[in-house]
């Protein structure tokens, strides 16, 4: 039993009635499952749109009041879902946190470090009072803070000690699983190094399961150990992070890599034409077919499921099906 | 470094949007009931004065009835303390009450729209010059200096106007020099900048229409409050006496006794209208003001939560 | 015939000034100066792509900002085809506007959104009194369009920005530059809010433009990847200075100065296999109202010696084997 299992998640957002939409709803997660155990680092890569954050917010519950969810996330075996709000809250900071895209600007201006820190801590009745403001510090230094700068406000923090802070804050609770939400995509690199290297840490040594969420492929190729793909609010490919490089199997991952550009690479940087489907809409056929470079006959009607093409590898392509070199 | 949050749900919603001026007021209009009820009155009003000498029953010059006839057959809203009708006196007054009201306003508008342009684009000396200007009337309390004006300059129409205008365009100037600032920051203003465009040619294609909604929603709102000045001045018998208008009618009612004599119907239905001038005015200009916010959309504290739908079946053909 | 380089910045320093409180000022607090730009020289030669590299306060914004001329520079000289533009009025430097242009970052910021895009491709015409019909100006915004990769043209002159996709509005920034037939492209992170399937297009056309419209283009960019692939010449700043510079390939294979060896190590690689061993540097860049004295990189400097806290290095050809033109600020180089 893995420590974090989600299977079959679906996000439906609803569409404003009164607005030229007439209603409807966008389906910005489809069927989204992965396993997690402890200790793991998982990567979710995809462009912007691609339904990744929005699936992490529903690990958490954090989704606005006209999304509907279907689904389970299971922690430990139990589906923390089950209940809607009520039953994710128990969990909320306690089995699962998450640390914000733009979390160094989501810190309270006007409260001290450690008083936000501590925070959490006395809402899910850990710690109150010194006893926690004590642990406060413990978590600064874990993250390479002075316990002493709790006594400071976020604006006195540089960028790079606020993403830190929020880190800190993630872990008030002592989660088990950590989602991680675009956490160096404002940084600087040296920065970004720092805190990916902080984040490998923690995850080695407290055995947190990392859920790295982001659009940048070597961001996720130097920290994790596996990724999924995210295409149109669908796992299109997921495996190990040297099987999705070496031997991608499905053409958007492909086209991912090489659509970066790599510091010593040789080879042209290509770009995808086109842009990614409007999820408003029932789509016929493969979400990526209108830009994919290998789109044959069954891509137009069937839509692909994701079935294994390796160990712990799958990739949800018509291309896998054929025999090696035997298509279009 | 950031890339834009483009959640699947807002990439939809934006597509297809009209970004014309006409297309946002439409906009406004469809989604705001408020201001579909606040554009109804103030448009009903406006065109009853069009009318108002058209179908006004009675003359309101001579008299057609008794004094202090109360509500009738012959005179809906009875007589007031001259004998003369009161529905033909509120429906010609609103003409003289609604002309102050929109004259003073475009005065107003004119004049704070400028300051804050001015002040809010090229900042610094100007910045400080107006604004200290502005702080200077804004502290002045209105009422106040307008008896003294009143008073001194004498009671006319005209100077109702001008008082009102010059006092009340203060408000005005601070938000939109609110807005400029932060417009005169936005990339495509810098860009047009860096492409050797005059200031002049910025601030008329770039800036006015972009603060044009605000401008307009903050002048409905000014209407309201020169209408209500100008009860008050009438009221306090600034006015000219000669002109009808609705803030005379309820001074003329209060002055002649018509309470001790029990004729609320010279004191109440004009009361009503002024009143619902102003509500009219305010639910459309606030209407457009939370519209031009979207930051009002305060999702996350509301009561509803998201469902959970169940599944059926699983992998990611379910449901 | 010697003709002299597109766009020549010898020892620009620009510096603002920190405001001081009220207090600060009747205490007479010193006035505190932010080293945006502390001495910065290079050349741009037609055709050529310069990068300009570095983390947030090294000064990279604010040099293309004073070259543009929508900042004053406190010291030093900006020549642009051979014309020293450093002083010039705003109104002077009008006409010359049409040979300098910028490419900002936020495709989603960079149009007016009620402007369609044949009135945001046509505006600098109009500014510049180029064209004189409607007609005329017309051709030349399809033309800018197509050259910028948007095609049919036709299609696109009546949409709005919000229709179309992050690609698309930053070339029609690119386009709306473009038609006034510039000498002088700069591109402040062109693409760094652009998807990553997006970005090599917008990239292959700026290095189209340079190499077939014969203009340079200064980059400045925070990735180093983008600039290996794109750029001819990388000049990395830290600061406010330039501290390396030289043929991309050389800087990012060759680095001479402990910076940007730094710099390459912690640069993560899209292959899972490559792991290097990051050279994680200690602390933050310091604030640019503070320069150390000395060399300033010496305070986080892995190899900083005695001598680097006394001595500021100068740009120049390091002792090791380096490519022609590869110059290094480092004592130690």
């Amino acid at each position: 039993m893995s420590l974090l299992e989600v299977s079959g998640l679906n996000v439906w957002f609803d569409l404003p009635q009164r607005s030229h939409h007439g209603g409807g709803q966008v389906h910005a997660a489809n069927g989204v499952s992965f396993a997690l155990d402890a200790g793991e680092r998982f990567g979710l890569v995809g462009e912007s749109g691609c339904g990744k954050t929005t699936t992490i917010l529903a690990l958490m519950g954090l989704l606005p009041p006209n999304a509907s969810l279907a689904g389970e996330v299971r922690v430990n075996g139990r589906n923390i879902l089950a209940g809607g709000e009520d039953s994710v809250r128990a969990h909320r900071w306690t089995d699962i946190a998450m640390v914000f895209q733009g979390a160094m600007n989501a810190l309270n201006p006007v409260k001290k470090i450690g008083w936000q820190i501590a925070e959490p801590m006395a809402f899910h009745g850990i710690a109150h009072g010194a006893a926690a403001r004590r642990r406060a510090g413990e978590l600064l230094e874990m993250v390479g803070i002075p316990a002493a700068a709790g006594e400071r406000y976020p604006h006195e923090f540089s960028g790079g000690m606020r993403q830190r802070a929020s880190i800190a804050m993630a872990l008030a609770c002592d989660p088990k699983i950590l989602l991680a939400d675009e956490p160096t995509t404002a940084l600087d690199v040296m920065v970004q190094a720092q805190i990916l290297d902080l984040l490998t840490r923690l995850s080695d040594e407290l055995g947190l399961a990392l859920v790295l969420v982001t659009h940048d492929l070597p961001v996720v190729a130097q920290v994790c150990e596996r990724a999924a793909v995210m295409y149109a609010g669908e796992i299109v490919e997921s495996g190990p992070m040297e099987e999705l490089y070496h031997s991608p199997r499905h053409p958007y991952t492909r086209l991912l890599f090489a659509a970066t550009p790599d510091l010593y690479g040789e080879d042209d940087v290509v770009s995808i034409p086109g842009t990614p489907p409007r999820l408003d809409r029932e789509l016929a056929g493969c979400p990526f077919r209108p830009r994919c470079d290998s789109a044959f006959a069954p891509c137009m009607d069937e839509r692909p499921v994701l079935l294994p093409v390796g160990a712990g590898h799958e990739a949800a392509c018509h291309l896998t099906r054929q025999p090696a070199g035997e298509h279009q | 470094m950031t890339l834009p949050l483009q959640d699947p749900q807002l990439a939809v919603e934006a597509e297809g949007q009209p970004s014309t001026r006409s297309g946002f007021f439409r906009t406004v209009l469809r989604e705001r009931k408020a201001a579909v009820v606040g554009l109804s009155i103030i448009g009903f009003f406006v065109l009853l004065s069009i009318v108002a000498p058209y179908i006004s029953p009675y003359s309101i010059t001579q008299q057609t009835c008794a004094v202090y006839a109360p509500p009738s057959g012959a005179h809906w809203l009875g007589c007031d303390d001259g004998g003369i009708d009161m529905l033909s006196e509120l429906m010609q007054g609103g003409r003289i009450s609604l002309v102050v009201g929109f004259a003073a306003t475009l005065v107003a508008m004119i004049i704070g729209g400028g300051v804050g342009i001015l002040s809010g684009y090229f900042g610094r000396w100007i910045d400080i010059g107006l604004m200290r200007i502005t702080d200077y009337l804004l502290v002045i309390p209105d009422l106040v200096l307008m008896i003294v004006i009143a008073d001194v300059w004498g009671a006319s129409l005209f100077h109702v106007i001008m008082v009102i205008g010059i006092l009340e365009w203060t408000s005005t100037a601070r938000i939109i020099r609110a807005q400029v600032m932060s417009l005169r920051e936005r990339v495509y203003v810098k860009r047009t900048r860096a492409l050797g465009a005059s200031n002049a040619r910025i601030i008329w294609k770039h800036i006015l229409p972009q603060v044009g909604p605000l401008l307009i929603a903050n002048t409905v709102l000014t209407i309201a409050i020169a209408i209500y000045l100008e009860t008050a001045l009438a009221f306090l018998g600034l006015e000219d006496p000669t002109v009808t208008t609705w803030g005379t009618i309820l001074e003329n009612a209060f002055q002649r006794t018509a309470i001790s004599s029990g004729a609320w119907w010279a004191i109440v239905p004009a009361g009503f209208v002024i009143a619902a001038v102003i509500v009219g005015c305010f639910l459309f200009g606030q209407a457009v003001e939370d519209a031009l916010n979207p930051r009002l959309k305060a999702a996350n504290l509301s009561v509803h939560r998201w469902r959970l739908r169940p599944l059926v079946g699983r992998g990611p053909d379910a449901i | 015939m010697s003709e002299a380089p597109l766009l020549q910045v010898d020892n620009l320093v620009t510096h603002y000034p920190v405001r001081r409180s009220l207090t600060g000022r009747l205490a007479r607090e010193p006035r505190l100066q932010v080293h945006a730009v502390d001495g910065v020289s290079f050349s741009l030669a037609r055709g050529e792509m310069l990068a300009l590299v570095g983390e947030s306060g090294c000064g990279k914004t604010s040099t293309a900002q004073t070259i543009l001329r929508m900042v004053n520079s406190t010291a030093g000289t900006i020549r642009l085809n051979g014309t020293d533009i450093t002083r010039l009025s705003q109104p002077q430097m009008r006409p010359l506007r049409r040979k300098l242009q910028m490419i900002y970052q936020d495709p989603y910021e960079s149009l007016d959104p009620r402007f369609r895009v044949q009135d945001a491709v046509a505006e600098p015409m109009l500014v510049h009194g180029i064209g004189r019909s409607r007609a005329e100006r017309r051709d030349l915004v399809i033309s800018a369009l197509e050259r910028a990769g948007l095609a049919p043209a036709e299609q696109f002159l009546e949409r709005y920005p919000h229709e179309l996709s992050g690609g698309q509005r930053q070339r029609v920034t690119i386009a709306a530059a473009l038609v006034l037939g510039p000498d002088l492209l700069l591109a402040d992170e062109p693409v760094s809010m652009l998807d990553v399937s997006v970005r090599a297009g917008v990239l292959s056309l700026l290095d189209g433009l340079r190499r077939d419209g014969d203009m340079g283009i200064l980059m400045i960019t925070h990735d180093l990847s983008t600039a290996a692939h794109f750029a001819d010449r990388i000049a990395v700043m830290y600061l406010g200075r330039i501290v390396e510079q030289g043929p991309a390939r050389d800087v990012v294979r060759n680095p001479q100065h402990p910076y940007t060896r730094a710099l390459l190590s912690v640069v993560p690689h899209r292959d899972p296999r490559q792991r290097s061993t990051p050279q994680i540097l200690q602390g933050e860049t310091p604030n640019p109202v503070d320069v150390p004295p000395g060399c300033r990189f010496h305070p986080r400097c892995p190899i900083a010696e005695d001598r680097c806290r006394r001595e500021d290095p100068v740009l120049r050809p390091p002792a090791a084997a380096a490519a022609a033109g590869h110059e290094a600020a480092c004592l130690l180089a």
